[in-house]
């Protein structure tokens, strides 16, 4: 279930500046500096929209690093690195906030890991990925600027041309 | 080797391809042997091949396996819109092994994933064609003496011959130094150039067919093919540019040998066969060799 804690206000009743914030949570992950436009693709790779726990994002909030970020707190969920890393390829700038009682208990960084499985298409139109139920599998050859093997055809997919499946 | 795949020359360690060129030798002085009796064979050409099935059958029948098979995709049941995966599922419960050539790129790899039986990939579009890269090193070995350090030149169409991409990865493990000739349309593509950067080894890319091939152990012939150019004018100006005379042959070291996968078209003129230094013919002999190397190192028959 989604919902967004919509905190604006009134400025005629409040007087405060407008603002924008997603409610805090009690235990689970804070996964903050998603780049805005892949916030649900994030949501796609973690399974975030088959899940019950309570989740909340928000989207379109001003970073200074990434212009326009998006935030997504999931209560209750912790997640294995191997599960967190799939995400590396669309929000590389991830940083997630481990909960426990209100408090930031750990903090980690995503790190692009050494093979894709079933997340990014393979960009050569000719590959068999592309012409079968296959699940696709790269070799990440290059981690600074996403670079992808296809272990099928051997073509290069790279972050230009990524597409997640 | 046994029970393995032969699907990209890269499944093979450089002793275990030493090994096939070795057996190579064996079936060059001794062809006709009833090594594969009782053996089935399936050889699965979804695109036609008329080359490759022919070496591979006569590697077979040589050595008195039995063959089933298709020699292109309209007399299969992919006409009836059979998948890939089901065909080879099914076909792998007829035989003992799949040579298997199809259009689509990663095919291959693909099949032996999903086979229970060995697949030797015999070309998946533009990818690999690995029998053609051994039985190309064995020509190598076979008129150099030895696969180390040489200067392999290679003309043409040099990004999308495949056999010319296996060639240079094969060949970088000994350490080889490449000269690249083809029209800006068809250079080298950038992976396989970022290979040989990541091992070091050192290439060089020429648009000019001059007589800088007379520093070559090995000419490497491919064909420029009209099909591969989006301006016909540009086919027009590049088709007589890169063809091999005789009379370019002059200052060639005494060693070098000409290779070329065929069929051949214009790209080395008839008066180049009657020189020595041509060697595509007994190359392309040095194919039913090697396959019958190959098929006897994945069912493990020695």
């Amino acid at each position: 279930m989604f919902f967004i804690r919509n905190k604006l206000r009134n400025d005629s009743e409040m007087k405060e500046p407008k603002q924008l914030s997603v409610s805090a949570i009690e235990n689970g992950t804070v996964i903050d500096h998603v780049p805005a436009r892949n916030l649900f693709k994030v949501i796609q790779i973690l399974g975030l929209d088959r899940i019950d726990n309570q989740i909340t994002f928000g989207t379109n909030l001003e970073s200074k690093k990434l212009g326009r970020k998006a935030i997504i707190k999931i209560s209750g969920v912790y997640f294995e690195d191997e599960d967190i890393n799939r995400i590396a390829l669309v929000a590389p700038d991830a940083k997630l906030n481990i909960i426990r009682d209100y408090e930031v208990v750990e903090k980690k960084i995503v790190e692009v890991p050494d093979n894709i499985i079933g997340i990014a298409k393979c960009m050569n139109p000719k590959c068999i990925t592309n012409f079968e139920s296959v699940v696709t599998r790269f070799k990440v050859i290059s981690k600074k600027n996403v670079s992808l093997k296809c272990h099928y055809c051997d073509k290069i997919t790279n972050q230009e041309n990524l597409q997640i499946i | 080797m046994k029970n393995r795949s032969l699907v990209s020359i890269d499944d093979f360690s450089t002793e275990e391809i030493l090994e096939i060129l070795d057996r190579t030798k064996e079936f060059e002085k001794e062809p006709t042997r009833k090594l594969l009796e009782g053996k089935v064979i399936a050889t699965l050409f979804f695109e036609p091949s008329t080359r490759t099935r022919l070496s591979f059958e006569s590697a077979i029948n040589r050595l008195g396996g039995k063959i089933v098979g298709f020699s292109d995709a309209s007399s299969s049941s992919v006409s009836k819109g059979e998948t890939l995966n089901d065909t080879i599922r099914t076909v792998s419960n007829y035989c003992d092994l799949i040579v298997m050539r199809h259009p689509i790129e990663g095919s291959a790899r693909f099949a032996s994933e999903i086979a229970n039986v060995p697949v030797i990939n015999a070309g998946d579009g533009a990818n690999q064609h690995p029998s053609q890269t051994l039985l190309d090193l064995y020509s190598i070995q076979k008129t150099q003496e030895t696969l180390d350090n040489l200067n392999i030149f290679l003309v043409g169409d040099l990004k999308y011959g495949r056999t010319v991409h296996s060639l240079v990865m094969a060949m970088s493990r000994w350490k080889a130094t490449f000269n690249f000739i083809s029209p800006e349309e068809l250079k080298m593509p950038d992976e396989i150039k970022f290979y040989l950067d990541n091992l070091g080894l050192r290439y060089y890319e020429h648009y000019d067919f001059t007589d800088i091939i007379s520093k070559a152990d090995i000419i490497y012939m491919t064909r420029v093919q009209k099909e591969r150019f989006s301006d016909p004018i540009e086919y027009e100006k590049v088709k007589n540019v890169y063809v091999l005379r005789n009379s370019m042959l002059k200052n060639t070291k005494p060693n070098m040998r000409i290779l070329h996968p065929l069929p051949r078209v214009n790209e080395i003129h008839q008066d180049v066969d009657g020189n020595p230094k041509a060697y595509y013919f007994d190359q392309a002999l040095n194919g039913v060799y090697t396959r019958q190397a190959i098929l006897c190192s994945l069912l493990g028959i020695n």
